[in-house]
């Protein structure tokens, strides 16, 4: 543990990949296996589930401490995270611990799950007692399910690679689920991670490493120059949905999240669909929900991750389909080194009309100009632009820079997010590098137009005084929540504003007098009727600050009415 | 607060209604005493200035030719019948709590203020100035800058050795090792803590203008040059010590491959140190932690406390909740706003 809890500290002191490396590699050189295996497990992503209820933990924390509940609260808000607080609250430990990673783990930490809350505090007490700050920071992390670390999981196979002598793409290979909550990490399976042999060590369901997309960031006046001509790329609509591999092999269906997930129960209508692929066969490609033969917006793909058991209902409701856009495995032959182009029809041979396992249709146009053109059809087909593939491509890993456009990269050619100007109406503190500034909004909209930038202001002026709005007067409605977009600078900034300008606080919530208008940026909008302003919007984020606008000039909810046509 | 009291919170600033004149006021008035040099409790533009006798080389360095009259440590002086007498704060040189007597009443106006730990130890005392004196009155007016419990001070003598280390490191890695710390104050601590046999030190020219008043104080500091005054060869091996404003400035371009870090109490929270964006966070501080604070403010047997700058509502509740009489003032002490340590570049400056 405390082993660990140094890698952690190192990995967080440095922004440079090269000494993340070299301190990755250091610890994997003198990790036991066991502990090895649980560090590769926690460094790449994984969680176990929360181990020890938060309100056992801030009970004990406060009890240990000496302090009162809300004196915690007080600086949890500005410490910005649970574990840390813990950490800094508790007094010195008195004694000392020499257990490794995985004896902390599964001797100690696992075997507490649904133990009663009496015996995990006493528990919990004993090992806080014996951790320094640092390592209790990590303990109370992973209780608490909330581990996070500043690594990338292709700089872990770089490291495991660099210091086991096998080569990075298979580390990756056999990393493929390697998170997933129903397997546990041992010391056997780490050995597999680096062993030599070449045979298959791992799960016979194994997929591959995910080759990821870029946004493209060029006109299409570019194009030509920078592309190519669009003959020597496949286009293909981009789908709104979860990434997902189909692997099918000895008989049996694997299907996998890009998160590492093993989700094949979740979509029985797509595991009964690929029933009829022949074994080795992995299909890469996008789960939606497909009804009335056209695909339903996201938020009904939502709505049913959410739901706990798969009733008729919900399978009637939102049925879904996969869409196969690439084949990575035929006739148990990696194709991962092919052309796009002949994956493209080793494809299209495999792939039939199943109305639950489709083809995802190629767009041609003669030049970039006419593709441009259908691009525009894609909110009304339901879809957010083009996906480019150049068809002398081979299947890459993960998500690597190309300065060179024609290269090897997939492209996401997105549309122009929908945007409103909106006006800033609450503010949140954030989390861990941007904890006590606030950098979390709530904006609002007109209920309708002002007539002028003097009823405008008579609104400001109720806000203030902290009139209630009346229901048939002019007020600024609620409707999106949005923390990314803007830079350091700009936060700083709004987080001056934010101060300067509190109405009221609600714990780590301010209201503020309206000054600030921001143009914000989203991928779809819905009606909903769980939210006040009867809309819901699909990834919202802030593309500026409008300065240059005054409040009256912000949209209105009819703005956004019209937007639900487009 | 009543009537009688004997500092009241004005638009100027503090002030003592008997003896007419202001405490650290931030617009200019016509008598300020002052409690110590930094720049948002030592501000241009009064008439007369009164401050602690040790702090006078640091205040006319900072604010050039002023009316100045000081006072030694303990030595009271009367004014408008008002007692007025400095006491070390343990802050930076020459800084003062201010105890005001009048009427059989005895406020202290605390200043910034360093205490570390729940018992007195003379390891953890600062040693470039003279050391906090606890002062006993009926009303003690205190700062809270780190008043949350996550504010702890580990034992000096680690946070050195972890210096070190740093330092030693990067020199073996040939790289120069830049410290940003506040240049009054936090620079001379890191000096005197720092182990000097590890490679030659060099600080910024703010840095040395305070050394000097400092070392004119018979303040011992080790030796320290000029970046110009170092082989070019030996810049690799240096600790480079400077304000907070060097950090990515093109002045540490002459120091080729280096590593950086930043010494403040608020490197406490991993979330600043991030922020901030340097390779290492010290946590050293000039101010009071949490147990400090309750041990100072136990000390003066104060029945009533009034906070100032920092974390005022929690302190405010904490000591209503030991039943002790306590409210705020708002003051423009440290250039943040109400209760979190607001934009880093304006608290880091003091912390």
């Amino acid at each position: 543990m405390k082993r660990f809890a140094a890698l952690f500290a190192e990995l967080d002191s440095t922004t440079a990949t090269n000494e993340k490396v070299a301190a990755l590699k250091r610890y994997f050189a003198h990790a036991a296996p066991a502990d090895a295996a649980w560090a590769v497990y926690f460094l790449s992503g994984g969680k176990p589930r929360q181990v020890v209820p938060s309100a056992v933990l801030h009970r004990l924390a406060c009890e240990r401490a000496g302090i009162a509940g809300w004196l915690f609260d007080a600086s949890y808000q500005s410490v910005g995270d649970f574990a840390e607080t813990v950490a800094h609250v508790l007094p010195p430990p008195t004694r000392a611990s020499d257990l490794g990673l995985a004896e902390w783990i599964e001797a100690r930490l696992l075997p507490l799950r649904g133990a009663d809350p009496v015996t995990q505090a006493e528990r919990v007490a004993l090992w806080w007692d014996e951790l320094d700050s640092a390592g209790r920071f990590l303990f109370t992390k992973l209780i608490g399910g909330g581990f996070r670390v500043g690594v990338s999981k292709l700089l872990v196979q770089r490291a495991l690679a660099e210091s086991s002598g096998v080569d990075q793409k298979r580390i990756a290979q056999r990393m493929m689920g390697y998170t997933d909550a129903r397997a546990t990490p041992s010391g056997r399976r780490y050995l597999d991670l680096i062993a030599h042999d070449a045979a298959e060590t791992g799960d016979v369901g194994q997929p591959y490493p995910f080759f990821l997309a870029y946004p493209l960031d060029a006109t299409v006046a570019e194009f030509d120059a920078r592309l190519g001509p669009p003959t020597d790329w496949i286009a293909e609509w981009k789908y709104d949905g979860i990434r997902a591999q189909v692997v099918k092999r000895a008989g049996q269906i694997w299907i996998w999240s890009r998160g590492e997930e093993l989700v094949t129960e979740r979509f029985p209508e797509i595991e009964s669909a690929a029933a009829a692929l022949p074994d080795g066969t992995v299909l890469d490609g996008e789960i939606v929900v497909w009804k009335d033969d056209a695909v339903a917006p996201f938020n009904l793909l939502q709505q049913r991750i959410g739901r706990k058991t798969l009733t008729k209902k919900v399978l009637a409701d939102a049925p879904v389909a996969f869409i196969a856009y690439d084949i990575l495995e035929w006739a148990s032959v990696d194709l991962r080194e092919r052309t796009t182009q002949e994956r493209r029809a080793q494809l299209e041979a495999v792939v039939g009309a199943h109305p639950r396992l489709r083809l995802s249709p190629v767009v041609s146009a003669s030049d970039w100009n006419a593709l441009a053109a259908l691009r525009d059809e894609s909110r009304a087909r339901g879809v957010e632009g083009f996906m480019l593939k150049h068809r002398g491509a081979r299947y890459g890993i993960g998500r690597r820079k190309q300065d060179d456009l024609a290269g090897g990269a997939w492209w996401k050619w997105k549309i122009e997010p929908l945007s409103v100007d909106a006006v800033l109406l609450y503010a949140q503190a954030g989390h861990g590098r941007r904890a006590s500034l606030y950098t979390d909004y709530t904006f609002a909209v007109w209920n309708r137009a002002p007539r002028d930038a003097n009823e405008a202001k008579a609104v400001v002026d109720a806000i203030a005084r902290r009139e209630p709005a009346t229901a048939e007067g002019l007020q600024l409605v609620p409707f999106a929540k949005a923390y990314s977009g803007l830079t350091d600078e700009e936060i700083a900034g709004v987080d001056r504003v934010v101060r300067r300008t509190t109405l009221e606080k609600f714990g780590p919530v301010r209201s503020v007098v309206p000054t600030l208008v921001f143009e914000l940026g989203f991928e779809g909008i819905n009606r909903s009727a769980r939210h006040r302003s009867g809309i819901a919007v699909r990834f919202p984020r802030m593309l500026r600050i409008r300065s240059d606008k005054p409040l009256h000039e912000a949209d209105t909810l009819q703005t956004l009415e019209a937007l639900l046509g487009v | 607060m009543s009537a009688d009291d004997l500092v009241v919170s004005r638009p100027e600033g503090l002030y003592c209604p008997p003896g007419d004149f202001y405490l650290d006021p931030w617009r200019p008035v016509d008598r300020a005493v002052i409690t110590h040099g930094h720049g948002d409790h030592a501000r241009y533009g009064h008439a007369h200035y009164l401050a602690a006798a040790e702090g006078a080389s640091i205040l006319r360095t900072r604010l050039g030719e002023i009316d100045l009259t000081t006072l030694p440590y303990g030595e009271p002086v009367s004014h408008n019948g008002v007692r007025v007498s400095f006491h070390p704060a343990g802050h930076v040189l020459g800084s003062a709590q201010v105890r005001l007597e009048h009427a059989g009443r005895v406020w202290v106006v605390s200043g910034d203020y360093y205490v570390a730990g729940e018992r007195d130890d003379p390891r953890e005392h600062n040693t470039t100035c003279a050391p906090f004196e606890p002062v006993q009155c009926d009303c003690f007016i205190t700062e809270s800058t780190f008043g949350l419990p996550i504010y702890r001070w580990a034992p000096q003598g680690s946070i050195f050795a972890s210096i070190n280390a740093w330092w030693r490191a990067n020199a073996e890695a040939g790289r120069a090792s830049i410290l940003l710390g506040y240049s009054l104050g936090k620079a001379q601590r890191i000096l005197q803590g720092v182990d000097a046999s590890i490679g030659p030190i060099v600080v910024h020219g703010a840095v040395d203008t305070v050394n000097r008043a400092y070392r004119a104080a018979g303040v011992p500091l080790p030796r320290t040059q000029f970046v110009t005054e170092v082989e070019p060869a030996l810049l690799a091996q240096c600790l480079v010590v400077a304000p907070p404003s060097a950090q990515r400035s093109p002045w540490l371009r002459r120091f080729g491959d280096y590593s950086d870090a930043f010494a403040s109490g608020w490197m406490q929270v991993r979330g600043t140190r991030r922020r901030r964006a340097v390779d290492r966070g010290f946590v050293l501080s000039d101010h009071a932690d949490w147990p400090g604070l309750q041990r100072a403010i136990a000390a003066t047997g104060a029945a009533r406390v009034i906070v100032t700058h920092g974390f005022e509502a929690v302190m405010v509740r904490w000591l209503t909740e030991q039943g002790i009489e306590a409210g705020a003032f708002a003051t423009e002490f440290g250039d943040r706003d109400d209760d979190e340590p607001g934009s880093a570049a304006a608290s880091d400056a003091t912390a």
